[in-house]
């Protein structure tokens, strides 16, 4: 193929540059880049996925298979792009890919010298290595797959970060019309008219459809102008939005879609504060679906060389983009359209040597049409094969026969560097396929047709299998008004232009394949060949889906589209069987390629919220080594200069034992439950009694799942008689609150509650230490915290430094401890009156470290022995379980194996030789050799400044009738290998004394 | 028929391909079997040929409704592993791995296993610490394991951000070096093919619309092809179990069937080496050998027996895959699609003697059903031909989970679509 | 696939948070059966075809709805509310309906 701008089109637009591999080109302002390549007499674009031949450009549209590029370079770097859909700008950059060391010029290619050998199926007949003693079938695979790997692939990945931005939007409107050709904007049109909020999408950059370059004259105006003309007064319109460049994607349940608008790829970046592109979700109440049809070829030997095209596409070249697709072009077709190709291409200036036309007769029209081209014509006769090296250099036609499909007389020889191929029109409704609907053939249109509607769509135009443009308006219209109706709105009103032009058949010559000797490729870029088809059929994979997958036939990067009918066509003739009895394929969403980013959408480079309590700032001023905890951030441990963080958290430990600290709790789930009823559901709730807690008084409480199996705790406060504040642990807060609500709405609507959940109004500091109530003492007000007026476990009111608190007196540390709440806008300043008014005892704030420290000296659970496997009696906690009530998981946490006593069991472990013992440790009897099997493992690891050891909280078979004994903490994946002795946790303060006192 | 190799693929290429024959037969069902297993998936086509191969058991049938392998042997991410935590499941994927790894050989059908390394990555100290504990337990259990800091991880896998600004920071992961994934659609056409050459009958196009039953006792199967007799029924039809249960007259089950996307991106160069998952969600993803990254995370939540999801099930999932691997933003996602998962109450399966005398079930496979098709065939052929539960398969009852003994690996209660 | 909330309207299903099988009640507080309690936490029908299920409105005002809806096409027949404020909702939502025609 050697394409050329036309003469008439070379004034006119402006000059754009653009590199393909390095090389320089000049474009045109209205290009896309295959047009542009093809201008400047670029032939071979690509290679194949597998044999790595040489591809040009097949397709005007998305729906091409071959000509793919890479664009851009860097972070904006992006493979497989395909050259017929991207509008030039200034500067752009492409280059082939899957080639090396050029495109012209591929030694991959030898793999087509396999030829035969590298059929269907081949990887699964072979690789599998030698077999004898010690070599695994494995092992040779995975040393070829490395080569294989390497071969395979088109593109390459970008290596850095993308700079540029994707957006979401979400959007309801009462007609969704997808596709701006005839039938679209003619449906557009009366639902607009009817008052419908109506949103039209179209994936090129301007609508108008098969209007742009179509020869028909509409109310006397060239199509072209028309339609431009109709997509103005439809953009004028208040209640019409008009996606341009925007491509629904996906049909989703509920007629939601998803679209993908490509703001700013026909620009080299882009334009300041605007996304990349921007992925919509449409919620429609009704949809037009006029996505019109898509050619196929008809597969003949030789059919893969640069140069071979579809015969709409050689037309839109000429007819649009004023550029020839080659010095001399044949046309081959079974059906009318192929002759309105060379004709139209013929009068844009294009020389058309030949149509070949499988038919033996077509309609005085159409030859008229043919006469037109000046073309030699050939009636009853296909294309046997080609010639040429890498670029076309010309065709073999012989005789046809349609009926009996056989071929005949002498081999003559057309030169041409371009055949344009119209195997006929396949409907595009890959979107009602999605949704599983199911297509119904056409033997008429030898095509499928998209069948019952599943949803609320109705199908207008070529996709309804409507051709031509007075059908195209007339069920645009038709589909509107059944869209209006189920919108529930009026018909609105009717505007058809009057329409000069063609009336020509649609319906093809049903022949799709010319079978004669040599390499006919079915599927382009996965380089499927018709005998790869029957290859299949002989091996047995016959049904659709096996034949899909057993040769990869339309598993590329264009999902078939332009391959899927011929691939059928060919089964179904090997068969000998109808197309539809050998069945289609369901399309799969996305309709073509999506960038994922545009589908993460804002969250691209922001995966997920980030929680930050009230005193966030302060903690990293201090030196605070933030910890993600779910989405929440908190401090690990406040670092002095130099100090690891295990220093620091021993250093905190420490203090709270011998003075005090303070910690941010504020992330704690805090639900507020009221009602006069708020008592009983709690101690339906709750594993432990909750009906008779006083007004005043905390209590820590567990909850259990309907299984019996242990879900959450914590606090509850009774702050009156009918209002408890609950507290969760920071994982659960969610959780829990869902679990409440659905007991309360769903099990017990007759119980008068109210949840509310209050995490983020209250801001929370626990403040522990010997010295912990004289730092309250020092700057609460209204609130006596004595002993005897605040005794562990109440619940008071107070203020601080003129804010008003809840003080909660709570030990999670065994020490003497105060959790304060308040308002959340007041809690740096709560944090810092805490801080200042514990100066004099030389306070300091502790880290998640460290409070994990002291809760496990204590031997106090939290989240890693709530592992959701955990029952109250494995935690030693079965004493909460009440006997004399009924309460979530009641029933089924007494099941036998429930509470059997060779469960793991909660034990604390301690280092014997002052080893470390290492997160993630299984407690064994064996040596570091010969372990043994696991009889535990750790949960909550840490060194013990109290203790002065390492100890551990761990989950042991028969756990607590084992204190004393000594086993390992082994950890061979962190190579280690530690002595200890089973204790009981309680190991500081067990009887409480410190707390309390 | 010939054994498949590189020297046959030589002799029939000079030939033209035209000597190739079926990969195996399409049989037409007799009147009566020994042993008829309902659903022809990959468990249910290893099954068969585990009773052939390992129990001399050759008069079997397998009956499929639709074209073989048309379930999720061949929608699945293809991930195959033995990572687990706790002890039923570490052995029983462990017995998986070994019958992988000579898969190949045995069926003479490359399933192009790749033990290229599932590493799991973890975000938080704690979730180091967590690893660590699921490591040593495989390592204790016999299973290769190794702990992988932050430079290790980015080593194995160039794109992935370890910057430390991330969301969330990578600290290491979990790599399970002999794991990795495999084709799908070859293992089931390859246990077919090997079935067949044993003489079993695979039955496809052949819907099993109802049971026979004589005193309690199931003794065929009535189906779309006529009646078919056996003294033992097998059902390895996974998210539709239900139904296909219900025909038996068994209304209740610990299982709810949702559905599970999977996506595949175009094809690019090789760009990461393990199967890699990510720790603050649900997300795993691998590169096939023609170069998509395949790629699965949450099931859709609701109960369906639709085979396509839902859009925020791709938003989540291609969200957690940027945040891992930012270069891939411009890669195209190209196809998804849908499976029908039967998650049971604890994330764990069935493969069990019953509920009926005469039936044997295998079921409850979530979504790690293609890892387990080797073991879960040879399981369930023992099964069946012992009437009693082999040693890897003995707790996966269906009694386990009323008894309060389920095998909980995420300790997320009997809420199936949490599993 | 698009809910209407009873409160909030027309929805998509992405604000609600999926609770079940609609038809596995939990036994009344006074029940203690094994049994009874094994049915509801076990015990699934797993219906292919019209299936009553719980959802809630997590994202939106937090109401408990039962949905009817088609687990093979996915098709939703009804949404209505459950709860302590479900009668009194449809109390208001049919006089707003009246007022509004």
């Amino acid at each position: 193929m050697s394409g050329f701008r036309l003469k008439a089109a070379e004034t006119g637009g402006k000059a754009l540059h653009f590199t393909f591999d390095g090389k320089s080109f000049v474009g045109r302002e209205g290009d896309t880049l295959a047009s542009a390549l093809m201008a400047n007499g670029v032939s071979i674009v690509g290679r194949s996925f597998k044999y790595h031949r040489p591809r040009g450009i097949f397709t005007a549209g998305s729906e091409e298979p071959s000509a793919l590029v890479t664009l851009r370079s860097g972070g904006r770097h992006e493979p497989n792009v395909r050259a017929t859909e991207i509008e030039l700008y200034e500067g752009l950059e492409a280059r082939s890919q899957n080639r090396w060391p050029s495109v012209r010029f591929d030694l991959m290619a030898v793999n087509q010298l396999a030829g035969k050998a590298f059929s269907a199926g081949f990887y699964y007949k072979t690789f599998m290595g030698p077999r004898r003693a010690g070599h695994k079938a494995t092992q040779f695979w995975y040393f070829c797959e490395q080569f294989i790997r390497r071969a395979a692939g088109l593109g390459k990945g970008a290596t850095s970060a993308d700079p540029d931005t994707y957006s979401r939007m979400n959007a309801w409107c009462d007609v969704l019309v997808i596709g701006a050709g005839a039938a679209g904007i003619a449906a557009a049109g009366r639902a607009a008219s009817a008052g419908a909020r109506v949103i039209m999408c179209d994936e090129r950059a301007r609508g108008g459809g098969s209007l742009t370059g179509a020869p028909e004259l509409l109310d006397g105006q060239p199509a072209a102008e028309w339609a431009s003309d109709a997509m103005e007064e439809l953009a004028e319109l208040d209640n019409v939005t008009i996606l341009t460049r925007t491509t629904v994607q996906s049909m989703f349940d509920g007629d939601t879609y998803l679209a993908v608008e490509r703001v700013n790829d026909h620009r080299d970046e882009p334009k300041r504060h605007q996304p990349r592109q921007r992925a919509w979700t449409i919620r429609a109440a009704s949809t037009v679906i006029a996505t019109g049809a898509i050619e196929r070829p008809i597969v003949f030997a030789g059919n893969d060389r640069p140069g071979v095209m579809l015969a709409d596409a050689a037309r839109r070249y000429a007819v649009e983009y004023g550029v020839a697709p080659g010095r001399a072009v044949a046309v081959f077709t079974n059906n009318d359209t192929g002759w309105l190709a060379a004709r139209d291409m013929a009068r844009a200036g294009v020389i058309v040597s030949a149509i070949v036309d499988v038919r033996a007769d077509v309609q005085d029209d159409v030859r008229k049409a043919g006469e037109e081209s000046r073309a030699e014509i050939f009636l009853g006769a296909a294309i046997t094969g080609t010639r040429g090296w890498q670029e076309l250099q010309g065709a073999h036609v012989r005789d046809f026969h349609e009926v009996s499909n056989t071929l005949g007389g002498k081999k003559r020889f057309i030169g041409c560097d371009c055949i344009a191929v119209s195997g006929g029109w396949s409907p595009a409704f890959h979107l009602t396929s999605q949704q599983g609907g199911k297509p119904q053939w056409d033997a008429e249109l030898q095509a499928f047709l998209p069948g019952e509607a599943s949803a609320n769509w109705f199908g207008a135009g070529a996709m309804a299998g409507k051709f031509g443009l007075r059908n195209a308006f007339r069920t645009g219209e038709e589909a509107a008004v059944r869209a209006l109706t189920q919108a529930g709105f009026g018909e609105g009103e009717s505007s058809v232009p009057v329409i000069e032009g063609d009336a020509i058949d649609y319906a093809p010559a049903p022949v799709l394949e010319i079978n004669s000797p040599g390499k006919s490729f079915v599927d382009l870029q996965h380089d499927v060949t018709a005998d790869d088809v029957r290859l299949a059929h002989r091996e047995g994979f016959v049904s659709v889906e096996h034949l899909k997958r057993y040769t990869t036939l339309g598993m590329a990067t264009d999902q078939g589209k332009t391959s899927n009918v011929t691939g059928l066509a060919i089964m179904a003739q090997t068969r000998d069987m109808s197309i539809p009895e050998v069945g289609t394929t369901r399309f799969r969403p996305p309709y073509t390629p999506v960038a994922l980013a545009t589908l993460a959408g804002e969250q691209y480079g922001h995966l997920s919220t980030v929680r930050r309590t009230p005193m966030h700032d302060w903690h990293v001023a201090n030196g605070a080594h933030m910890y993600a905890n779910g989405p929440w951030l908190r401090p690990e441990s406040y670092n002095a200069p130099g100090e690891t963080v295990e220093q620091a958290y021993i250093r905190e430990a420490r203090k709270v034992r011998e003075s005090v600290g303070l910690v941010d709790v504020s992330t704690l789930g805090k639900i507020d439950v009221q009602g006069p009823d708020a008592a009983e559901f709690l101690n339906r709730i709750y594993s432990n009694g909750f009906a008779k807690l006083p007004v005043g008084k905390a209590r820590y409480g567990l909850m259990l799942r309907e299984d019996g199996f242990l879900f959450d705790d914590g606090t509850t406060w009774r702050l009156d008689e009918h209002r408890f504040l609950m507290t969760t642990t920071t994982a659960g807060a969610g959780h829990v609150m869902e679990h409440l609500e659905y007991h309360r709405d769903v099990v017990w609507p007759d119980l008068k509650v109210a949840l509310t959940s209050v995490s983020d109004e209250w801001a929370g500091v626990a403040v522990a230490g010997p010295k912990s109530r004289q730092v309250l003492a020092a700057c609460v007000t209204k609130c006596d915290v004595s002993n005897e007026a605040l005794p562990f476990m109440g619940v008071r009111t107070g203020e601080i430094v003129g804010i008003p608190v809840w003080i909660a007196r709570l030990s999670f540390s065994g020490e003497m401890a105060y959790e304060v709440y308040c308002g959340a806008n007041w809690g740096q300043a709560l944090w810092d009156a805490l801080m200042a008014a514990g100066e004099k005892h030389d306070i300091v704030p502790y880290g998640l470290e460290a409070l994990s420290t002291l809760r496990i000296e204590k031997g106090h659970v939290a989240g890693p022995e709530l592992n959701g496997r955990t029952t109250p009696g494995d935690l030693g906690l079965q004493g909460m379980v009440s006997s004399k009530k009924n309460f979530v998981g009641a029933v089924l946490n007494n099941r036998p194996a429930m509470q059997a006593e060779d469960r793991l069991q909660l034990v604390a472990i301690r280092s014997i030789d002052g080893q470390r013992i290492i997160g993630g440790s299984h407690l064994v009897k064996g040596t570091k050799d010969e372990p043994g099997l696991s009889e535990g493992h750790t949960t909550s690891t840490c060194f013990s400044p109290a203790l002065n050891a390492y100890i551990s909280l761990a989950l042991l078979e028969r756990g607590r009738a084992r204190f004393g004994e000594k086993m390992y903490a082994t950890n061979p994946v962190r190579d280690s290998h530690v002595a200890v002795e089973v204790i009981n946790p309680h190991m500081v303060d067990p009887k409480g004394a410190r707390m309390h006192g | 028929m010939s054994r498949y190799s590189a020297w046959e693929i030589l002799k029939n290429a000079v030939k033209g391909n035209r000597d190739w024959t079926p990969a195996w037969r399409r049989a037409e069902p007799k009147s009566a079997y020994d042993v008829i297993i309902i659903g022809g998936g990959g468990h249910g086509l290893s099954t068969a040929y585990y009773l052939a191969k390992v129990h001399g058991i050759t008069n079997v049938a397998v009956v499929e409704k639709g074209y073989l392998g048309s379930g999720n042997v061949g929608r699945n991410t293809t991930i195959v592993r033995s990572n687990y935590r706790l002890t039923p499941n570490s052995r029983f994927y462990e017995k998986s791995m070994e019958l992988w790894r000579e898969l190949s050989h045995d069926l003479n059908y490359n399933v192009m296993f790749s033990p290229r390394g599932v590493l799991n990555l973890a975000l938080t100290p704690g979730q180091m610490d967590t690893y660590a504990e699921r490591g040593n337990q495989m390592r204790l259990m016999g299973v290769r394991s190794e702990l992988l800091d932050r430079d290790q991880v980015a080593r194995l896998n160039p794109g992935l951000d370890v910057s430390g600004s991330a969301r969330f920071p990578i600290e290491g992961g979990l790599l399970q070096p002999d794991a990795g994934n495999a084709r799908h659609d070859a293992v089931a056409w390859g246990y077919a093919r090997a079935a067949d050459q044993l003489g079993v009958d695979i039955i496809e196009n052949c819907e099993v619309n109802g049971f026979l039953k004589e005193g309690g006792r199931i003794t065929g199967v009535e189906t779309t092809r006529g009646t078919i007799r056996a003294a033992k029924t097998g059902v390895a039809v996974a998210g539709n179990t239900g139904k296909v249960m219900k025909l038996a007259g068994i209304d209740n089950l610990p299982i709810e069937s949702t559905v599970l996307q999977a996506f595949v991106s175009e094809s690019i160069k090789p760009i990461i080496k393990n199967v890699v998952t990510f720790g603050a969600g649900h997300l795993y993803v691998s590169q096939s050998d023609k170069g998509g990254l395949v790629f699965g995370g949450n099931i859709d939540y609701y109960n369906s027996y639709a085979q396509r999801g839902n859009l925020p099930v791709w938003e989540e999932v291609i969200s957690e895959l940027l945040a891992m691997f930012p270069a891939f933003a411009r890669v195209k996602l190209l196809r998804s699609w849908g499976g029908v998962m039967d998650m049971s109450m604890d994330g764990s399966p069935i493969i069990t003697t019953g509920p009926i005398d005469g039936m044997y079930l295998n079921a409850g496979w979530c979504y790690g059903g293609f890892k387990a098709t080797p073991a879960s065939g040879w399981c369930f052929a023992h099964t069946i031909a012992n009437d009693k539960a082999s040693e890897y398969n003995e707790t996966f009852t269906l009694e386990r989970f009323k008894n309060g003994q389920s095998i909980d690996e995420l300790g997320a209660g009997p809420t199936p679509w949490y599993h | 696939m698009k809910i209407t909330c009873p409160y909030c309207g027309e929805r998509d299903h992405r604000e609600f948070t999926y609770r079940g099988d609609a038809t596995a009640i939990r036994p009344s507080i006074d029940n203690t059966s094994l049994d009874d309690h094994q049915a509801f936490v076990y015990d699934r029908k797993n219906t292919a075809g019209t299936h009553r299920e719980l959802w809630n409105h997590t994202s939106g005002c937090r109401t408990h709805v039962v949905v009817v809806r088609d687990t093979v096409s996915h098709e939703i027949f009804s949404c209505e509310p459950v709860g302590p404020f479900a009668k009194q909702l449809a109390r208001n939502v049919a006089k707003l309906k009246g007022a509004g025609a």
